[in-house]
């Protein structure tokens, strides 16, 4: 057993947590978010120079072979600055799926640029009836003549807008589940664009367009292992996103706790706000262990893997909710205003428990398996 | 002991019923069922409603225009109102204000201001909190000096919600910074449109634009705008904290949440089947609902005791912490129900603005605004740990 990093980890760590406190502080992420667009920022391009775009993936692919420590790391500082760039939806999550079933062709044409920081993916599986299941999409593929047709519409697609590529879900003539590569340019995508409430960019896409034979990248078992490897990273790196932004949230409440005074003393002297500052610390502490346990479970088999990141997010989720709504009530008035830096924080770690299952599915999954889970 | 209602009571409801459903016009019910803001035109427009059926100020005694109520007959109205997805009352004229004019103020000013605020002539606004006193409201600092037959007041005023439509503001100010916290403070009723005052957005999380900063710079008030004696207006505010409360719980929209609430979990698919055949999410509105059950009673309790003559005091501090929690659970469980559907935040329609969005899209809308603008209840109106500082001090004597 052993906690600590290796040297090139803390190198890491130390080289991302620098990056995020020099570029985006409140000031600097409401600028990125404002001149948002389809080119890369000034940021994302910075991270490609670091090897952070790098990171993910293997060397056999040009990536740097990061683990997911690595990850972590990345990740919980990404949180801290609530860095308002798709590190996890256009790059993590798509770029491990194109690196696992795409051929040369599609790495070169895709993947090298990914890596470079030149553009984008996004992951469109979400659907107004599939909630947080994957597998079981109703936009549908049929084939003739060497193409597929694919009709159907996509919801809350996270990153699509800034995306020049798309990898789309879809079942297949036989039931099975299908994952295709489609151009953002292709003709009969036609897609809504907006905001979330946590500052991310995401699409409504209605798909109604024909593809060549090869646009397949894979479908069936082969299909499952690779989305559920990818998404186990995905939700592993959302854990540690939270736990970054939820140390940022408790800072913050305990600095201004001990700035603010109200009847003659600082809060931080009220013995009730003492305790409620220590519920967040022992949610953060938790949440932070529980990061580290999904972090280090991703090389374990499939089912192993699973349930722990379950667990992790499902604890998260949680934990995080319990600090945003302390983080905001502790602040008063000023923890509900879009001034407030917490109030940023809050919202990413409610909105955060969204993405990829909430604490409600994962949950399930762990009441499901409880008594045969080793 | 009986807690069914009487028949006259269900004849009262039955009668709530109809009105609502004659008198709500339904672009306005459609805003509210769906979330979207309401503009001060529809406030107003469903206030004077109210007021030509006679029902705008129950809490009123009946010689200035109220409806002479029992307190179960006030709380039907809540509960059928939110039903009926009508907005809710504008509470600074009708529920705040006027009744402190009434019991406080002179002859003279409930003969201008009572009529004015039945017929929506006038816009109210509070102006307690300030940016140094908030949970420590009696800190306050805005000064009002004697200038003969006026006040000069100076000072800052914050949290000011539907400040930017108000025509007059109640205020507390300090007219003698010579006495002890409360003893210095008057009660000013200030018409907005005087000159040397300015009002400033505050944008909320939610995106909205709910509350104000008021800038006081040299605004001369008449000394007739006075209510109660200088030095009383700490009384003043004391009284209307405590008055009214009879809708404190917020009961009628917890009913009404908690039945939107299990419309979405039918609606939305888990794992196959419906989100409410999931059983630990089903276990979790259950337990909303037990708790709503419970605070039903509690709240009929406080209200039987205040129509046998005991005016509610810290009780209301129960209601209070419970009803907002319970309100909070509610808006927290919704969002969580709708998924990634939760996530856009279609700005310009909750703004009333934009009508191209499907069904699905206008139904989850206004969810996670809504859940983070709940947050406010368990801050505003006395945030939720001063009310279990009450309870500890006044009910349990610690
Ligand atoms: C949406 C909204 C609308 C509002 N509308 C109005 C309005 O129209 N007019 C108006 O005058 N005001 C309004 N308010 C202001 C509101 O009344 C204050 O926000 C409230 O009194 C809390 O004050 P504060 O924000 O300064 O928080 P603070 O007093 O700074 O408190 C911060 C936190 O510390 C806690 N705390 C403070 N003292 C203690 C203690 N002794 N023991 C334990 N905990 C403590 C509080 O409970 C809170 O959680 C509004 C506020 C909001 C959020």
């Amino acid at each position: 057993m052993d906690f600590s990093l290796s040297d090139e980890q803390r190198m890491l760590d130390e080289t991302v947590s620098r990056l995020v406190a020099d570029r985006c502080n409140p000031e600097q992420r409401r600028a990125l978010i404002n001149e948002r667009s389809t080119s890369p920022s000034p940021l994302w391009r910075t991270f490609a120079e670091l090897g952070l775009l790098a990171m993910p993936f293997s060397e056999a692919v040009g990536g740097l072979g990061g683990d997911g420590i690595d990850m972590m790391l990345i990740m919980q500082s990404l949180g801290r600055g609530l860095v308002p760039e798709a590190y996890l939806d256009g790059l993590v999550i798509p770029g491990m799926l194109l690196a696992r079933l795409g051929d040369d062709a599609q790495r070169d044409r895709w993947l090298i640029p990914l890596l470079e920081g030149q553009h984008q993916l996004a992951l469109a599986w979400h659907e107004a009836s599939s909630r947080y299941e994957i597998n079981t999409p109703t936009t549908c593929a049929t084939r003739s003549d060497n193409r597929w047709k694919l009709q159907g519409r996509k919801q809350v697609v996270l990153n699509a807008p800034n995306a020049a590529a798309l990898l789309v879900t879809a079942r297949l003539d036989d039931d099975v589940l299908g994952l295709f590569l489609v151009p953002s340019e292709s003709e009969g995508l036609r897609r809504r664009d907006y905001a979330t409430l946590d500052d991310q960019y995401a699409s409504d896409i209605d798909i109604d367009f024909t593809l060549p034979a090869s646009a397949l990248l894979a479908s069936g078992e082969n299909l499952r292992t690779a989305l559920d490897e990818a998404l186990a990273m995905g939700r592993a790196a959302l854990c540690a996103e939270a736990v970054g932004a939820m140390e940022r949230a408790c800072e913050q409440t305990l600095d201004y706790l001990k700035e603010r005074q109200q009847f003659g003393t600082p809060l931080s002297r009220q013995q009730a706000l003492q305790h409620r500052m220590v519920d967040m610390y022992l949610h953060l502490e938790q949440a932070r262990s529980m990061a580290i346990l999904a972090a280090t479970s991703l090389t374990l088999p499939d089912e192993q893997r699973d349930y722990r990141v379950a667990a992790a997010k499902a604890y998260i989720g949680e934990a995080a909710q319990f600090v945003a709504e302390q983080a905001i009530q502790l602040h008063g008035g000023m923890g509900m205003t879009e001034e407030c830096s917490v109030a940023h924080y809050a919202k990413r770690l409610i909105l955060i428990d969204h993405a990829l299952g909430d604490r409600d599915y994962h949950l399930d999954t762990v009441i499901a398996r409880l008594d045969t889970a080793a | 002991m009986n807690l069914q209602f009487t028949t006259a009571e269900n004849a009262f409801r039955d009668e709530v019923r109809t009105f609502l459903a004659e008198a709500l016009p339904s672009d306005i019910q459609n805003k509210v069922r769906l979330g979207q803001r309401l503009s001060a035109e529809e406030h107003v427009r469903w206030q004077n409603r109210l007021n030509e059926r006679g029902w705008l100020a129950p809490g009123w005694p009946v010689e200035h225009g109220g409806t002479g109520w029992s307190p179960v007959e006030k709380y039907i109205f809540e509960e059928e109102c939110a039903a009926a997805h009508a907005p809710t009352i504008v509470p600074f004229g009708v529920n705040m204000v006027a009744p402190v004019i009434i019991r406080f103020g002179s002859e003279d000013q409930k003969r201008f201001y009572l009529p004015r605020i039945l017929n929506n002539t006038d816009w109210w606004c509070q102006g307690y909190s300030e940016p140094g006193a908030g949970s420590d409201l009696a800190s306050l600092k805005t000064r009002a000096e004697r200038d003969g037959d006026y006040y000069i007041v100076n000072g800052q005023k914050t949290w000011t919600t539907l400040g930017q439509h108000a025509n007059q503001m109640f205020c507390l100010v300090r007219t003698d910074s010579q006495a002890k916290k409360q003893a210095g403070i008057s009660f000013l009723l200030i018409d907005m449109n005087t000159p040397g005052i300015t009002v400033r957005p505050i944008i909320t999380l939610d995106g909205a634009h709910e509350v104000n900063e008021v800038f006081l710079d040299d605004v001369r008030v008449p000394v007739k705008n006075r209510v109660g004696d200088e030095g009383e207006g700490w009384t003043c505010a004391k009284f209307l904290l405590t008055h009214e409360r009879t809708g404190i719980a917020g009961l009628g929209h917890a009913k009404q949440a908690l039945r939107h609430l299990k419309d979405v979990a039918r609606r939305q698919p888990h794992r196959g089947r419906a989100l409410i055949e999931s059983w630990s999410f089903r276990e979790q509105i259950a337990r909303a609902e037990l708790e709503l059950m419970a605070l039903e009673v509690t709240n009929l309790r406080v209200l039987a005791a205040a129509r046998d003559g005991g005016a509610p005091g810290a009780e209301s501090s129960l209601l209070k912490i419970r009803g907002s929690e319970l309100r909070q659970r509610l808006s927290d469980l919704t969002r969580r129900a709708l998924g990634p559907q939760a996530l856009p935040f279609f700005a310009d329609f909750l703004a009333g603005n934009d009508d191209s969005l499907d069904e699905e899209q206008a139904f989850a809308a206004a969810a996670s605004t809504q859940y983070f603008n709940r947050r406010k209840l368990s801050i505003y109106g006395g945030a939720n740990e001063i009310q279990k500082n009450i309870v500890a001090k006044t009910i349990l004597g610690m």
